[in-house]
């Protein structure tokens, strides 16, 4: 259904869950080494792959992010939390029960403003964070589905198995309307500024840092009752967050329009075509047969612990923002686009190393989005950084270089030659400042257009642009074109 | 008593410090004993003999060279085999687990390595120490070397029928309901169950988590003491271990006294569905303690009533899940169904050949208990059943120094006798449970032959949680006033095995 119609008949209620992978240096539960990017089976343990006989212990550093993340999210810290065991049979998960917390999260009942791009600012309560273990990673060989169903066989790596999440809960978030994908998105981006603001995990979607899982239901305007909702799992980009929500909220509404009832269910997002599918319907027979995890003694973060870490907390990404977008002066929709972009930490950097803001601004969301944009990739992966963009910018400012020149130089540099100075010095880049020169190239250009100065004479400036064009491409580019505007005009009234 | 073999550990260590006998000797004289007699008792499931003499050959080079050793250097020692030892595979009494070497080294069986005490070998359970028999054991039943036609007790009835057929001087046992008491008192042997927490667990195979502990076996008290010494500790791997240190257990041992001390007899557990010959030799074991100047008094503990049912219902949902972990996938048997084999069905088969009907019965009877909308029913209560019991411990050991009771309500019995009624079988543990659940400890110590069958019973010893010591102290002075009536030693007593019979 369109989409606004959908919004016409329907109001939007969206929850998320995101897993947010901790950075620490061991495993939750063990002393083997956090990196699941190793070999296959190598940073395993008789604790992480379950051999009979191993019991787990906790990660102090662990549990100390976790009350990092509930903090800033202006949670309740539980003084005494438990673990529980969340039993299932799964090939990777190696005890076939998951250690996490159930009943009793180590962090609830918070809070976190969000801004959606049309700036309206929606407030999401926070449910719960809690800490858990990650599985092993499965890889499917043979058939074509790229599940275990279907496969020739699968093989599993522990690597991941035991590496520390902390999943945050919101509760049912009403009233976004039209904007409830853009909130989604927002949502979770804010989550992901947050982790890596607090330095508890690397917070790269698109590595898995950070995971969500969006549900999305709907019901008639006025109606009490919540509409069954559906648990997209794993949508691993912002742009998919929103698409998900987006399309649920149309799929879910033709549904209903048309009689039909929604099922209860986990659905898989597909990137490619736009849609989602159904995966396991949710039943009565998922009985995780929860109980307190008798081999760990209950987590009793001391009174003091919790205040060390509230008072170590960094500042607040909405907070850091207000500061920021009033120091550079900013306005609203400039700093809007700051954000959207995501080059916010880059833009605050190359500040720092001497650009003036705007110039910053314009270089970082306007030529390296558009290069990092049409070359599909995150802004990490591009070899720039903030001191190029600040070196760049200052070199502009000072007339040394143009804007054109200085696109160059930045295409330049993502090419890998060096540095923007090196790169204008080893291309002779500089801009000719000598005005001899410039005027003897005005001179050859006028002698083709006499015409002009007679024009200019009689106040029609713009006659000026083609004997600058003419000037700059006789100078090759390499001129201060506001400088050449100038001679020109002097010559025509001198 | 001039057979090495049959002397006390205690005296085993001295004649080992004093150079009169060699590491090597004394092993080689136990191993000699497991290979005439361990077919018949069936008490060890693998023997470590090169592992062993080689670790008594070591001490023995160490002491000709005059180097520094641990007290216990050189002795003996036969671990149950639901701990990892990276030198011997580790079953568990479970065919799911048949042929598997850890990879680890549990952290008890670490500190005996620590001790270097030569590791005899491993000994036979009930699966994964279900049962109180040995007869669930997927490698046949161990024999009771007092009658061997009969049960050696349960779960633990390996290291029992070692330590009381002179196959090893020393044992490891674990205990979960009374897993190490009630094969004590059947065997006419000491057994001990420490306060939760006392002994590291890492490196046992779970029972149910919140119940296990490790725990000595020997034939007196000091023995048990000198173990105990060993293996007590906080470790880092066992979150649920006891950071700090409950005191010498020796010590206790060797200061003993009965005069001033209240002893609580409990009512629930002091006559009703005792055999009469056990109820006796209790009464006399009172009788002698108060001679000693000890203070008899009656406690009462309402709740240990619903111990049964309680412990029925946390053992299987805790054992459940920690069994889940036997799927084929990275260790242990594996058996891959005919057809089409899925992950599921793989796992399914497995578990079908792999586990024993108990283990089966008890998973479950665990997932049942666990299920949504019966948790609050089963689980739950039963942990306010727990709560109940610990309150009555604690109200009990206001009035006295230590509880007793009869270990187990009656002498071993034959094989086969409770094999089809589960719940008789269940009811072996019914005054060794509630230590469990409440994470206090306790001892069995024997205190007789009972006139029926003229087969050795015992007297259970209790204590508040890490008040360990008062268990050996007062279990030592009583083993002595015992010793003192009968001339020799309660084990004395015991016929001769015969190889073959
Ligand atoms: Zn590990």
């Amino acid at each position: 259904m369109n989409y606004e119609l959908a919004l016409e008949k329907f109001e939007v209620v969206i929850g998320l869950e995101v897993h947010v992978e901790l950075n620490t240096n061991t495993k939750m539960f063990c002393g083997c080494r956090n990196d699941f990017g190793d070999e296959p089976n190598t940073n395993v343990c008789p604790i992480c792959i379950g051999l009979p006989g191993s019991l787990p212990a906790v990660n102090r550093k662990a549990v100390e992010s976790s009350i990092a993340i509930g903090l800033a999210l202006g949670c309740e810290i539980a003084p005494n939390g438990r673990f529980s065991r969340k039993n299932y049979f799964y090939p990777d998960l190696a005890k076939n029960f998951q250690t996490s917390q159930y009943d009793e999260p180590i962090a609830f009942e918070g809070t976190i403003d969000i801004e959606v791009p049309s700036g309206a600012v929606y407030t999401v309560d926070i449910e719960r964070a809690h800490m858990e273990e990650d599985a092993g990673k499965l890889t499917h060989i043979g058939g074509n589905t790229g599940r275990i169903q279907g496969a020739e066989y699968s093989l599993v790596d522990y690597n991941r198995a035991g590496v520390p999440l902390v999943e945050i809960v919101t509760k049912p978030v009403f009233g976004a309307g039209a904007e409830a994908p853009e909130l989604a998105a927002a949502y979770v981006r804010s989550i992901r500024e947050i982790v890596k603001a607090l330095g508890v995990s690397d917070a790269r979607m698109e590595r898995g840092n950070v995971r969500c899982d969006a549900n999305v239901s709907i019901r008639p305007h006025g109606q009490e009752k919540l509409g069954t909702r559906t648990e997209t799992k794993n949508v691993n980009s912002l742009r998919s967050i929103e698409r998900t929500v987006r399309y649920e909220i149309q799929r879910q509404a033709h549904i209903l329009a048309n009689g039909g009832t929604i099922t209860q269910e986990t659905r898989h997002w597909h990137e490619d075509r736009g849609i989602t599918s159904a995966g396991r319907p949710k039943s009565d027979a998922d009985d995780y047969r929860y109980f307190p995890e008798p081999d760990l003694v209950p987590v009793q973060p001391s009174k003091e612990l919790i205040e060390q870490i509230r008072a170590s907390l960094p500042e607040k990404p909405a907070d850091r923002r207000k500061r920021l977008q009033g120091e550079w002066s900013f306005s609203d929709l400039e700093f809007r686009d700051v954000v959207n972009s995501g080059f916010l930490d880059e833009l605050e950097e190359t500040v720092a190393k001497g650009a003036k803001p705007q110039a910053a601004r314009k270089w970082w969301t306007g030529e390296i989005a558009r290069l990092a944009n049409a070359d599909g990739k995150d802004v990490s992966d591009l070899s720039i950084t903030p001191s190029d963009v600040a070196e760049l910018a200052t070199l502009v400012e000072s007339g040394k270089i143009n804007d054109r020149i200085g696109r160059e130089v930045l295409q330049a540099v993502l090419e890998g030659a060096g540095n923007p100075a090196k790169i204008v010095a080893d291309r002779g880049l500089e801009v000719v400042s000598d005005d001899g020169a410039l005027m003897a190239a005005i001179d050859e250009a006028l002698a083709k257009q006499p015409d002009v100065l007679e024009k200019i004479r009689e106040g029609k400036l713009q006659a000026a642009g083609s004997v600058i064009g003419a000037v700059m491409q006789a100078m090759n580019g390499q001129a201060d074109a506001g400088r050449v505007r100038e001679l020109i005009i002097e010559r025509a009234n001198a | 008593m001039s057979e090495l073999v049959k002397r006390n550990a205690s005296e085993l260590v001295e004649l080992l410090q004093s150079g009169e006998v060699t590491s090597v000797e004394l092993t080689q004289a136990f191993l000699d004993r497991i290979e005439k007699l361990n077919p018949l008792l069936n008490s060890f499931l693998h023997v470590n003999t090169k592992e062993a003499l080689a670790t008594a050959a070591e001490v023995d080079r160490k002491r000709a060279a005059g180097e520094k050793l641990p007290k216990l250097a050189g002795l003996p020692i036969a671990v149950k085999d639901n701990l990892t030892t990276t030198d011997a595979p580790t079953t568990a009494g479970s065919k799911i687990l048949e042929g598997w070497i850890p990879q680890y080294d549990a952290t008890v069986v670490k500190l005996l390595r620590e001790e270097m005490m030569p590791i005899l070998g491993k000994t036979n359970l009930d699966e994964f120490a279900m049962g109180s028999s040995t007869e669930f054991s997927a490698y046949g039943p161990s024999r009771n070397p007092w009658d061997t036609d009969r049960i050696p007790g349960g779960s633990g009835g390996g290291s029992s029928s070692a330590v009381a057929g002179f196959l090893a001087p020393l044992a490891i046992g674990s205990d979960t309901g009374g897993s190490i008491r009630f094969p004590a008192a059947v065997t006419g042997t000491v057994g001990v169950k420490p306060t939760y927490g006392a002994v590291s667990r890492y490196g046992l195979i779970a029972l149910a988590s919140s119940l296990d502990q490790i725990g000595p076996v020997a034939r007196n008290v000091l023995d048990a003491a000198l173990l105990s010494d060993v293996i007590t500790g906080y470790d880092k791997h066992d979150s649920t271990s006891l950071p700090e240190s409950l005191g010498s257990m020796v010590e206790a041992a060797k200061s003993g006294s009965l005069k001033g001390v209240r002893v609580g007899v409990i009512k629930e557990l002091s006559g009703e569905g005792f055999q009469p010959g056990v109820k006796a030799l209790f009464n006399e074991s009172l009788e002698l303690m108060v001679k000693a100047g000890a203070e008899i008094v009656e406690v009462s503990c309402p709740s240990f009533e619903y111990a049964i049912a309680a412990y029925y219902l946390i053992l299987p949902a805790e054992a459940s899940s920690n069994l889940a972990k036997f799927d084929s996938v990275r260790f242990g048997m594996r058996v891959t169904p005919e057809g089409n084999p899925t992950i599921e069905r793989v796992m399914a088969a497995t578990r079908e050949a792999g586990f024993g009907p108990e283990v089966k019965r008890r998973i479950i009877l665990g997932t049942y208990a666990l299920s949504s909308g019966y948790y609050d029913a089963y689980y739950g209560s039963a942990q306010k059943v727990r709560t109940l019991i610990q309150r009555d411990f604690a109200a009990a050991f206001e009035k006295a120094d230590v509880l007793v009771s009869p270990t187990a309500p009656t002498t071993a019995f034959k094989f086969g006798e409770k094999l089809e009624d589960p719940l008789a079988m269940y009811l072996n543990d019914i005054a060794t449970i509630p230590a469990n659940l409440a994470g206090t400890p306790g001892i069995s110590i024997p205190n007789g032959l009972a006139s029926e069958d003229g087969l050795p019973s015992g007297i259970q010893l209790l204590a508040p949680a890490r008040e360990d010591k008062r268990l050996y102290a007062i279990g030592a002075a009583l083993e002595a006033l015992q010793e003192d009536v009968w001339g020799k030693r309660m084990i004395d007593f015991a016929p001769e095995v015969k190889a073959g019979a």
